[in-house]
């Protein structure tokens, strides 16, 4: 076990696994983001009460989903950085706040865009609402807080305290329609009851989903291997390999 | 499919702006994102080779560097 997180945490072993797993997550993502688009487009029944404008649900849940689970993900790398000085956790956690933050954009805004012939209006101060423009900004402040550093070690460590510290704000997302029954609706999707909507809008909502998931991780590898590129380039075997690699 | 037309299909019963609007912000970003990853990927790898070549030119002797120099200020 020991061996195997030691082996997980070395820059280059991970490299070579990526190089490997990353084509797989990019073909999942490109498959479910299709299939999904054109299901929830044009194939998925139009909602009694919204009309088509309920679409807007595949790209809204999706995002707003991802952008609590790369606050979470960023949090634990975070401390497995922190905890075990694993350097490929922090290079990975830093290539996710930048999704984070515009998954966490894309789901405020098709919010708004959809709260105008839904609600009748494109903001109030909601409980949900607020709770996701912190989440924003706290994104904005894990990026601001990287650059703001001369030491990498430092930054890195300031930008792990702020995710672990920030994390706090995902359980007041998630359960801020409960606590606050104010303008937003109830989640969903609940892992213990059965979806209320027909199933031919919500496998499609469910296809969007994984598809989001799988273009996160992709992309996280795929970045997380450039970072090892830039911080490792003194390196002998990232000397070796560049000059082979297109 | 819900829609009999695709001039239907576009208006989306009249949300055609509010559903369109989201998902052209949500593809762009997401289209951008990759184009992003794969610039900042393809400039690194360059930026190594880059490097790579100027030192091998550098160990490749000094005969060779001060022969390069030679005919550098030869051309200005």
């Amino acid at each position: 076990m020991w061996a195997f997180i030691h082996k997980l945490g070395s820059p280059k072993w991970f490299y070579a696994i990526s190089a490997r797993l990353q084509p797989w997550f990019w073909a999942a993502a490109a498959l479910l983001l299709l299939v999904g688009s054109v299901w929830g487009l044009a194939f998925a029944p139009a909602d009694y009460q919204q009309g088509n404008s309920f679409r807007i649900i595949y790209v809204h849940v999706p995002a707003a989903f991802l952008a609590q689970s790369i606050f979470v993900s960023m949090a634990l790398a975070g401390l497995v950085f922190m905890v075990w000085k694993i350097k490929v956790a922090d290079m990975a956690a830093a290539m996710m706040a930048p999704l984070g933050a515009a998954m966490t954009f894309i789901a405020l805004f098709s919010g708004a865009v959809w709260g105008v012939p839904t609600w009748g209006t494109w903001w109030m101060w909601d409980a949900r609402l607020t709770s996701m423009l912190i989440l924003l900004f706290l994104y904005f402040g894990v990026i601001a807080l990287r650059g703001a550093f001369a030491s990498r070690d430092s930054a890195s460590r300031a930008a792990s305290v702020l995710a672990m510290v920030g994390v706090i704000n995902i359980p007041i997302i998630k359960y801020s329609v409960d606590w606050w029954y104010t303008l937003h609706q109830p989640a969903t999707f609940t892992v213990t009851s059965r979806p209320t909507m027909p199933v031919e809008m919500w496998l499609p909502l469910l296809i969007m989903v994984l598809g989001f998931y799988s273009f996160f991780i992709a992309l996280t590898l795929m970045r997380t291997r450039s970072e090892i590129l830039r911080r490792e380039s003194t390196k002998r075997w990232v000397r070796d390999l560049a000059a082979e690699e297109r | 499919m819900a829609f009999a037309t695709f001039s239907e299909f576009l208006a989306m019963g009249g949300h055609g702006p509010y559903v369109w609007a989201s998902w052209a912000v949500t593809a762009a970003l997401l289209g951008g994102i990759v184009l992003h990853a794969r610039s900042e990927r393809r400039h690194l790898l360059r930026h190594l080779q880059r490097r790579a070549r100027r030192e091998r030119r550098l160990a490749g002797g000094q005969a060779t560097v001060s022969h390069q120099r030679g005919g550098h200020n030869d051309d200005t």
